[in-house]
């Protein structure tokens, strides 16, 4: 079960109050009427689908209900990051490597990398393995 | 390639049966192939075996990076049925149906096809309304569909609740009673047994790491084996669909989800049929070997891990529990979860690319497995002919731009 860092409530929940609502950072054409079928079948339908790191969206349904972003490893399910809606993510398929050194080796012998922004470099202290 | 008969079971037997043929070579992989079937699981297999048997072309590799029919045929909860609400996506699982009934036949081997029935329940008005609606639509394209009162559905399976104390009570149900279970393992084995007999190379630890595209017309695929030549080839790679098509240079609509299932300790005989519902999402059958087998819907975020979340467990065995009160205190044995590549209509995409010669079969999300002889059928009469097969020609991947979708999403519902 993933334990989900709610950048609003800044507090750790369970999965069960959460549920994801699919890839972040997708912009909606700004004039759709005159775009093109393709660019707008791309816009409704395709998606990165990456295995790897990846931004989602999800939203704190049974908590405060607010939309904000996860960066996420789709083949470890590694949560890397929490971030509000409208701020850009600060770890990206190009910077995988830098988390490694951002993150803090857990008691498991795993890597704790929630708190990888600089702001956030408190959560490591109270790290959960 | 050896027959399976009664006679041969009498004479192995005099041996030990010590003495069965292997099912299949463990060939090396040859430098060109006419053509190149990414993906050794259920589909892929049926692919090369239609390709060698109906359409003449042997001169086929099948790459599988694991071992074959260990992916999402070895996952699923091996529903078959083909009560889908629009024509074009009962035409094809109906195609199925019909190859599916002569299978064990066909393959000389049993897949155990079980034509047990399935029920899809009713809990609303709503829900009556869409069983009918579909019911109408099937009966109109052939299918065997009807709808049934709760007294029938009493009938057809005493062990379910169909009283009115029940939290959602059942109000109806579709029936397609010539609707059933298979073996899965069996499905893969029987057609890689078959197609390998044919000629074809069944290339396994055998990881496709690119493609080579000249002049946008495809030329054969780079494997951790070496490179291997084909001026046809077809993807069926179902979860890694997508991380194929990136090699490409193709982006698909595919999103990568987890669908978990679970099985229990085995019982007696007690389910008669397959039951299903929407409302309360969830789906058992009871296995041959006395396995209830059970599933639901998929987890809702994306993954490529083989496995899911236990909020999702447990909502599936409450909508177990609601449906089959009596299973409360069934132990559960096992649990897994495969990668379905789910498509935003809910339909599969056979279709031909930007690239010459490179043909997709993916995005059979949570459904797949009913769909495996009709899929390889239609799929290798589009390889071999170089034009998609009438049947599979509207799930064309260019639907998602001329917005012809097939929207099975309502008619389909629970994950399968």
């Amino acid at each position: 079960m993933f334990h989900i860092f709610c950048p609003y409530c800044q507090e750790y929940r369970e999965e069960e109050e959460f549920h994801p609502s699919g890839q972040a950072h997708i912009e909606r054409p700004a004039e759709p009427a005159s775009v093109s079928d393709e660019a707008w079948g791309d816009y409704l339908f395709l998606r990165d689908n990456p295995r790897g790191i990846h931004h989602e969206m999800w939203v704190h349904r049974l908590g405060c209900r607010k939309f904000f972003n996860i960066t996420r490893d789709t083949a470890s399910y590694e949560i890397l990051e929490t971030y509000r809606m409208g701020e850009q993510p600060s770890i990206t398929a190009a910077s995988a490597e830098v988390r490694r050194e951002q993150g803090v080796q857990t008691a498991d012998g795993g890597w704790q990398t929630v708190g990888a922004r600089p702001e956030n470099s408190r959560l490591n202290e109270e790290t959960p393995s | 390639m050896q027959r399976y008969s009664g006679f041969s079971l009498v004479k192995h037997a005099l041996s030990h049966h010590e003495n069965w043929q292997r099912h299949w070579r463990n060939p090396t992989p040859k430098k060109r192939y006419d053509v190149i079937i990414v993906g050794g699981g259920g589909h892929g297999l049926a692919t090369a075996y239609y390709l060698a048997k109906e359409f003449g072309v042997t001169n086929v590799a099948v790459v599988e990076k694991g071992w074959l029919g260990g992916g999402n045929t070895a996952r699923n909860t091996t529903i078959v049925r083909s009560n889908y609400l629009w024509d074009e996506a009962a035409q094809l699982y109906n195609h199925s149906l019909d190859l599916w009934k002569g299978l064990s036949q066909d393959l000389n081997y049993n897949v155990m096809f079980s034509q047990r029935g399935v029920l899809n329940l009713a809990h609303t008005l709503q829900d009556m309304r869409d069983v009918q609606r579909r019911v109408n639509a099937n009966r109109l394209n052939g299918i065997d569909s009807e709808v049934v009162t709760p007294e029938q559905i009493k009938e057809i399976e005493p062990a379910l609740d169909t009283s009115k104390r029940a939290r959602y009570p059942i109000m109806g149900a579709s029936w397609q009673k010539s609707a059933g279970v298979a073996r899965h393992d069996a499905v893969a084995w029987g057609f890689a047994r078959g197609a390998d007999a044919l000629g074809v190379d069944l290339l396994q630890n055998t990881e496709v790491t690119g493609f080579k595209i000249r002049d946008g017309q495809i030329h054969g695929v780079h494997t951790n084996r070496g490179d291997i030549e084909a001026q046809t080839v077809g993807c069926v790679a179902a979860g890694n669909s997508g991380v194929l098509a990136k090699m490409a240079g193709i982006k698909l609509p595919l999103e990568s989800h987890p669908l978990q299932a679970l099985v229990s300790e085995p019982l007696k005989p007690i389910l008669n049929t397959v039951t299903m519902s929407n409302h309360v999402h969830g789906y058992v059958s009871q296995s041959d070997k006395g396995d209830l087998v059970i599933g639901a819907g998929i987890d809702g975020y994306l993954g490529y891990g083989q496995r899911g979340s236990y909020p999702t467990i447990e909502h599936t065995l409450q909508a177990i529990v609601e449906m089959f009160p009596m299973f409360s205190r069934v132990r559960m044995n096992r649990q897994w979860g495969g990668i379905v590549d789910t498509c935003p209509d809910a339909c599969p995409i056979l279709s031909k690319t930007q690239v010459k010669g490179l043909y997709f079969n993916c995005g059979w999300g949570t459904g797949g497995f009913k769909a495996t002889p009709g899929s390889g059928h239609v799929f290798a009469a589009s390889l071999a002919k170089g034009e998609m097969h009438p049947i599979a020609a509207p799930f064309s991947i260019d639907r998602f731009h001329t917005g012809a979708l097939i929207d099975e999403h309502g008619a389909a519902g629970v994950a399968h």
